[in-house]
C-alpha cells in the first residue's frame, strides 16, 4: 500500500511540475488531450482489465458525456458545471440500464453487443441534426469557470484536465486493491468460481460497466468544454478501438500503463506527421503485436525483456557447454 | 409508384443486399463452428473481393472473370496466412485475447488496403450490362440477378460440401466434439485452417458481387461484417439455412426501414436487431435448444 502511495505522489508531483519545463507552447496542448485520453483508458481498463469484460463501445459514453454538455450549455446556456454533472448522472444511469443485458453476454458476444451499441449511438450523433448539429457538428461550448478563473488557456485547460485525470488514477488505484477490486479480479478470473464464493458477479460486472461509463462521459464533457466544439468523428468506432489499444499497449489491470498508452498513441501523431495518415496499421499492428508477444502491456513486458536480455548476457557460458 | 410497387422494390433490394450478408455470416458460422471464435476480420475478406477484383480488372486490365478468380484466391490466401501467423499460435487462449487479435487483424489489413488504393471509393463495372430490367412495376438490375444467382450456387455448393464430402464431413464432426474427431483420425488443425480459407473465399466472393451496385472502398469491411454477423446471430450459428434466412431478414427489414422510415437510420437497424437478438434470443431464432452462447 506504501508503495500504492509512493508512485502515486510522485507521479502527480510529475504532472504538477511539467509545464515548468515544457513551457506552455502547444505540447501543452497536445498534453490536454493526454490527460483526457488517459482519463478514458482508465475508465476502459477498470472494465476490461480488472473485471476482464471488453467493450468496444467506449466512445458512446465519451460521445454521450460530451453531447448532453455541450447541448446543455451550448443551446440551452446551462451553467457548465451543472450539466457536467448532468450529463454524468445520465450516463450513469443509462450504462446501468443497458448494462444488465449487454452483460449477461461473454466474451465474442459481449464485444459484439457493446460495438452495435457504439454504432447505434454514433448514428444517433449523426442524425438528430435539430438537437446535436449532425455531421456538421456543435460549436459554441463555452469554457469551464471557477471563482473568476475562466479555462479558456491551455495551460489553464492542462491543469483542470489533469485534476481530473489525478483523481481518477487516485479512485481506480484504491478501487482495483479494496475489496471490490478483488471480487471483479475473481470474476476476471472465473466467474463461476466467484459466484460460489458469494460474488454478485451480474450486478458487480454492471456496476463497473457504469462506473467505466461514468468516468468516461466525465472525459467527454471535459473534452467538450476545453475544445468548445464536438462532432461526431471524435466519437466513432475508431476511438473504441484507440482506447482498446491504449489499454492493451499499457498492459492489461494496470492504471499507470494507460496512462503511457494514452500518452503515446496521442503524442506519437504530434511528432510524425505522417502518422496520421497511417494511424490504423499502427493500431492494427499494435495489438496484434502486444498481444501475441508482450500479453502484459510495455509496464510489465519490457521489465520482463531487460531481464531476459540480461539473462541471456550471463548466459553464453551455459551455452557454451551445452552448444 | 403506388405503396404496393414500392414495397415490392425494397423487398427486392433487400433481398440482394440480404443475399451478400448471408454469405458473410456463413462464413463466421463456419469459423465459430471450428474453433468457437468470432472472427472480426471477416469483413475485411469482403473488402479485399471487391477492391481486388478492381485492381486485377481496371488497374492491371484483366479480363473479369479472371480477376474475380484471382481475387478469390488471394483474398483466401490471405485468409489462411491470417489463421497461421495470428491464430493458430493462440490456440487456447482467452477469448478476450482472440477478440483482440482478430480485431487488430481486422485493422491492420484494412490499413494496408488503405496504404495500396487510398481512400477513394471505386465502382466495379457491372457484370453483364447496366440496362434495368421492369418486374411487376420494380426495376432490378442484372447485377441483381447475378447477386441471387451466385448465392444460390454458393448455397448449395456449401450444403454439399458440409454435408456430401469427406473433409465437410469431418469439419461438422470436428464441429460437435474436437476430441472425439481428433480421436478418430480427424486433423482438427488442418479443419481449422480448411475454415478459414472456405470463409474468406465466400467473404471474397460476397465482396465481388455486391461492388457493382454500392461501390467499395478500404473501410467497406466493417459494416459489411457487423451485418453478416448480425445474419449469423439470427440463424444460431448453424452455417446453414437459418444464417441464409438471417441475411436476409436483416437485409429486407433495413431496405423496408430505410425506404419508408429514415434512410439516415438505416445502418442502425441492423444494430438494434443484432442487440435484440443477443439480449432476448441469443441461441438464435430458429434453434430450439439452449445453445452456450451468454
Amino acid at each position: 500500500m506504501k508503495k500504492e502511495l509512493l508512485k502515486f505522489l510522485l507521479f502527480t508531483t510529475v504532472i504538477l511540475i511539467a509545464p515548468v519545463f515544457l513551457g506552455s507552447g502547444y505540447l501543452m496542448n497536445v498534453l490536454v488531450f493526454v490527460g483526457i485520453f488517459t482519463i478514458l483508458a482508465v475508465a476502459l481498463n477498470l472494465l476490461l482489465g480488472l473485471a476482464g469484460q471488453i467493450s468496444l463501445g467506449q466512445a458512446a459514453f465519451f460521445g454521450l458525456g460530451a453531447y448532453i454538455s455541450g447541448v446543455l450549455t451550448a443551446t440551452h446556456a446551462l451553467d457548465p458545471w451543472l450539466s457536467m454533472v448532468i450529463a454524468i448522472v445520465a450516463v450513469g444511469i443509462i450504462a446501468f440500464i443497458l448494462g444488465f443485458p449487454i452483460l449477461k453476454l461473454k466474451g465474442h458476444y459481449l464485444a459484439m453487443a457493446t460495438l452495435g451499441m457504439g454504432i447505434i449511438v454514433y448514428i444517433i450523433f449523426n442524425e438528430t441534426i435539430d438537437i446535436t448539429g449532425g455531421p456538421s457538428g456543435l460549436s459554441g461550448i463555452p469554457h469551464l469557470s471557477l471563482g473568476g478563473i475562466i479555462f479558456n488557456s491551455d495551460i489553464k485547460n492542462y491543469y483542470l484536465v489533469w485534476f481530473f485525470a489525478v483523481m481518477i488514477i487516485l479512485l481506480s488505484v484504491n478501487l482495483t486493491s479494496s475489496r471490490i477490486g478483488r471480487a471483479l479480479r475473481a470474476i476476471h478470473d472465473s466467474e463461476v468460481a466467484a459466484r460460489i464464493m458469494g460474488v454478485n458477479a451480474r450486478l458487480l460486472k454492471v456496476q463497473i460497466f457504469s462506473i467505466s461509463g461514468v468516468i468516461s462521459a466525465l472525459a467527454g464533457s471535459l473534452y467538450a468544454h476545453t475544445v468548445t466544439f464536438i462532432s461526431p468523428t471524435s466519437f466513432g468506432f475508431n476511438v473504441s478501438i484507440e482506447l482498446l489499444t491504449m489499454v492493451i499497449i499499457g498492459g492489461l489491470g494496470s492504471i499507470y500503463g494507460s496512462f503511457l498508452g494514452a500518452a503515446i498513441l496521442t503524442l506519437l501523431p504530434e511528432f510524425f506527421r505522417t502518422f496520421q495518415d497511417y494511424d490504423i496499421i499502427v493500431y492494427g499492428l499494435t495489438l496484434v503485436v502486444i498481444t501475441m508477444f508482450m500479453p502484459g502491456g510495455l509496464v510489465r513486458g519490457v521489465p520482463l525483456l531487460f531481464r531476459s536480455l540480461f539473462k541471456k548476457e550471463s548466459m553464453p557460458q551455459s551455452n557454451g557447454k551445452s552448444g | 409508384m403506388d405503396l404496393f410497387e414500392e414495397i415490392l422494390q425494397y423487398v427486392l433490394s433487400g433481398l440482394s443486399t440480404g443475399a451478400i450478408y448471408a454469405l458473410i455470416g456463413l462464413g463466421f458460422a463456419i469459423i465459430y463452428n471450428s474453433t468457437s471464435i468470432i472472427n472480426f476480420a471477416q469483413g475485411e475478406f469482403v473488402m479485399l473481393g471487391g477492391m481486388l477484383t478492381l485492381f486485377f480488372h481496371v488497374t492491371l486490365f484483366m479480363s473479369l472473370p479472371f480477376s474475380v478468380f484471382l481475387a478469390v484466391l488471394v483474398a483466401t490466401a490471405v485468409g489462411v496466412l491470417f489463421e497461421r501467423l495470428a491464430i493458430s499460435p493462440l490456440k487456447n487462449a482467452d477469448p478476450l485475447i482472440l477478440v483482440i487479435i482478430t480485431i487488430g487483424g481486422s485493422i491492420l489489413i484494412r490499413g494496408i488496403a488503405m496504404l495500396l488504393w487510398g481512400k477513394d471509393t471505386y465502382a466495379l463495372p457491372m457484370f453483364s450490362g447496366d440496362e434495368p430490367l421492369v418486374l411487376w412495376g420494380a426495376t432490378l438490375m442484372p447485377q441483381n440477378l447475378w447477386i441471387f444467382g451466385i448465392t444460390l450456387i454458393i448455397i448449395i455448393a456449401n450444403r454439399l460440401f458440409f454435408h456430401h464430402s469427406i473433409i465437410g464431413k469431418a469439419m461438422r464432426a470436428c464441429s460437435f466434439n474436437r476430441v472425439a474427431s481428433s480421436l478418430v483420425g480427424i486433423n482438427v488443425k488442418h479443419t481449422v485452417l480448411f475454415s478459414f480459407a472456405i470463409s474468406s473465399a465466400l467473404g471474397a466472393a460476397a465482396g465481388i458481387i455486391i461492388a457493382p451496385l454500392t461501390m467499395t472502398s478500404y473501410d467497406v469491411g466493417i459494416m459489411l461484417g457487423l451485418k453478416g454477423f448480425c445474419a449469423a446471430i439470427i440463424g444460431g450459428m448453424s452455417g446453414g439455412i437459418g444464417t441464409v434466412a438471417g441475411g436476409l431478414i436483416v437485409g429486407i427489414l433495413e431496405s423496408l426501414g430505410a425506404g419508408l422510415i429514415s434512410s439516415g437510420y438505416k445502418d442502425a437497424i441492423a444494430f438494434i436487431i443484432l442487440l435484440l437478438i443477443l439480449f432476448l434470443r441469443p441461441q438464435g431464432l430458429f434453434v430450439k435448444g439452449e445453445t452456450e452462447r451468454v
